[in-house]
């Protein structure tokens, strides 16, 4: 039979790319760890979040007007006469959140399987450098509005490099390309917004994921799961990528955009933490606010600045802040990787560690009165000494022997039923005279004060035993 | 352990108490399903705002549409004489008379809806007291030396701030009612609170048709969530 126009056409395209090699290694024949649990979601959830800002931004980008005399007016306008344009805006504002709040997980994540160990330092390190990227693009992104709080938001975080001795004040000056931030600071960026950062991010997602594949994925156990193999090479343990991770994404897409649709179309401005009231009045740089308080994916690390007395000492803990989160990978000596085997000192610590990270993030919204800041100065130093103290306490912890083989842990849908079967009693549904047509199929389930109280307190129990 | 508990709760309490400072403010009635009290907001705001502030980012056609209004019946009722369909809310007094006149220029009130909220600006509108210190003679007890004169003044009548205390020995200021306006003071607040849902409205126009939308795309998500899982379902049966 003669191939068809399109078969010779295809064939033509495969003879000269690689298509089929690509799908193979990163898709089909990339094999993860078959364990991947609800953590596992974020990072393929982070890929979804930059594809939804570029496109929305670049729709952003038509009616936008990156102009300190038409910028405010042209975001009024995309949101009250573009067609659909609050829905594209909403997308992109409750994207940045959401970019955020999924990079924090996905990081977390890391920290808690030690998906930054040996061998995956340089996944970590491109991961770290995106995250770096991100917030310069949120940073960027957040003046474009030419609101009240973009405006002195820029203004206060431009004015923290001029704290540094000697170069700092033509350092602010070369930055803003004006002495205060004016048209000159909002076209450049602008143009660091929609192209220079964002290409850096594509770039490095790039990297990120060949690093990745080059290695393999981390999982819950922490295991390597390349030394133990069949007869073919595969891992014992790994499936592969396509279709089985494929499918399950998916999965977390759809709860995702759930999530996502809901913030979008119910509460937009998600009670002034996503878009901050103050960013409803159009930037006026003779009136400062009374309380200029960044987004809330900046308030730790801003909370941190605002801790330390000294402003240049502020800045250096700031940016120490995310300095440290590189060295993470050499800092943490501790001979197993996932949470699963580690000794209870660093459980302890990472929940310490978390702690901190939310209520500096919260003191961070808040002003700085004589208590908060004393708060913010504790919650500084739990974490900075979550980091710096790192080489010490892993060292030390007790760890547990790791198998060798992936362990097997019931998922939540699989010991369901055994759930709802402990928590209610079955009981023959009271039928009422002359409805015998159902008889002896009507059960129906009633709490069960007993069970409930036994599963709470095992789940306690258990929460506090895995501490140890 | 308990440490922290204690310490956290503590945290907790300390920032309790540094949130109850600002007046308490009024509660508006807002509902943007309520055309009529849209239409007659549009008509306030032409009639007693409009002079100074404008609403630019929006225009009488949409307002029309919106609030379940012929296009020619608001252009005759309530847009001011000449005014086109397409045209935009703006204002007739120019940016520098207003420096000139108030010492800034009068603000977007459906930005400042938004930004302040609606129990913000209704409170505001109906806090104006006489106060012979101030260099408009009135003065606004949730926002303090405004540079508004009180543009309703001929409807509210006239207030004046009393300062009591209560139980507790704090101090707290009240309105009283000097000299009655041309509206009774529930036709007042009716007024106010027309004219607040209004600007709320304009500060998103697009508030209802969202919440309306949102019910089909979650639905749909909803489905779709279902069909994936299952088709996860399906694809993880081999995997043990």
């Amino acid at each position: 039979m003669k191939p068809s126009r399109i078969t010779e056409c295809n064939e033509w395209f495969l003879a000269r790319f690689p298509l089929a090699k690509l799908w193979n290694e990163h898709m089909t024949h990339y094999y993860a760890p078959k364990n991947f649990n609800f953590w596992y979601f974020f990072g393929s959830l982070a890929l979804l979040v930059l594809v939804n800002q570029i496109l929305t931004g670049i729709f952003l980008t038509m009616n936008y007007k990156p102009d300190a005399k038409l910028a405010f007016d042209s975001v009024e306008y995309i949101m009250r006469d573009v067609n659909w344009g609050w829905l594209i805006r909403y997308m992109h504002s409750t994207g940045s959140s959401a970019f955020f709040i999924v990079v924090y997980l996905h990081m977390f994540r890391g920290l808690l399987y030690g998906s930054f160990k040996h061998p995956r330092e340089l996944i970590w390190i491109f991961g770290m450098l995106l995250f770096v990227a991100l917030m310069a693009e949120a940073f960027m992104g957040y003046l474009l509005p030419w609101g009240q709080m973009s405006y002195w938001g820029a203004q206060v975080i431009i004015s923290l490099f001029s704290a540094i001795p000697v170069i700092g004040d033509d350092l602010s000056l070369w930055l803003r390309g004006d002495y205060v931030v004016s048209d000159a600071t909002l076209n450049r960026f602008f143009a660091f917004h929609v192209i220079a950062v964002p290409l850096a991010l594509v770039m490095l997602v790039f990297l990120h994921i060949v690093a990745l594949h080059e290695v393999g994925s981390n999982n819950p156990d922490g295991i390597e799961i390349k030394d133990s193999k069949d007869p073919w090479g595969h891992p014992v343990d790994g499936i592969p990528f396509h279709p089985y991770y494929t499918v399950k994404d998916i999965v977390g897409v759809a709860v995702f955009m759930l999530f996502f649709a809901t913030v979008i179309f119910y509460m937009p401005e998600m009670g002034g933490y996503f878009l901050e009231h103050a960013n409803f009045i159009p930037a006026d740089p003779m009136k400062t606010p009374e309380h200029i308080a960044p987004v809330w994916y900046f308030t730790p690390f801003y909370a941190i600045l605002r801790a330390i007395p000294d402003k240049f000492a502020g800045v250096i803990g700031m940016g120490g802040a995310i300095v440290v989160l590189f060295l993470l990978p050499w800092l943490d000596r501790s001979p197993v990787k996932s949470i699963r085997y580690r000794g209870g000192i660093y459980k302890k610590a990472l929940m310490l560690f978390v702690v901190s990270f939310l209520v500096l993030g919260y003191l961070g919204t808040q002003p700085a009165t004589p208590t908060a800041t004393i708060f913010a100065r504790i919650f500084t130093a739990i974490y900075f000494g979550f980091f710096l103290l790192m080489p010490l306490y892993t060292r030390w912890e007790k760890t547990k022997p790791v198998p060798k083989r992936l362990s097997s842990v019931h998922s939540l849908e699989e010991q369901l039923p055994a759930l709802i079967e402990e928590i209610t009693i079955l009981k023959p549904a009271a039928t009422e005279i002359g409805h015998t047509a159902f008889k002896g199929s009507s059960f129906t389930r009633s709490p069960n004060p007993e069970g409930i109280k036994n599963v709470i307190s095992r789940l306690a129990k258990k929460a506090i035993g895995s501490l140890d | 352990m308990k440490n922290l508990i204690a310490l956290l709760l503590l945290l907790l309490l300390s920032f309790g108490v540094v949130a109850s400072e600002d007046i308490e403010l009024q509660e508006a009635n807002i509902d943007l399903s309520n055309n009529a009290s849209l239409q007659r907001g549009a008509k306030h705001f032409v009639t007693y705002c409009l002079g100074c502030h404008s609403i630019k980012h929006i225009r009488y056609l949409r307002i029309a549409l919106d609030v379940g209004a012929d296009p020619k019946q608001v252009l005759k009722d309530i847009a001011p004489e000449g005014a086109n369909i397409y045209d935009q809310l703006h204002s007739a007094m120019n940016a520098h008379d207003a420096e000139k006149w108030f010492g800034t220029q009068p603000p977007d009130l459906s930005l400042i809806a938004r930004s302040r909220g609606a129990d913000w600006l209704y409170s505001y509108l109906k806090s104006y007291y006489a106060d012979p210190k101030s260099p408009r003679g009135v003065n606004n007890l949730v926002f303090k030396d405004t540079a508004m004169p009180n543009p309703l003044w001929q409807l509210q009548g006239e207030q004046h701030a009393e300062h009591k205390k209560n139980i507790w020995g704090d101090e707290y200021t009240k309105l009283v009612l000097n000299e009655p306006g041309t509206l009774s003071e529930g036709e007042f607040d009716i007024f106010v609170n027309d004219l607040v849902n209004f600007l709320v409205y304009v500060g998103e126009p697009v508030q209802l048709e969202r919440q309306r939308i949102g019910k089909y795309v979650i639905f749909f998500i909803l489905m779709f969530l279902v069909v994936a899982y299952l088709l996860k379902k399906e694809y993880w049966k081999d995997v043990h």
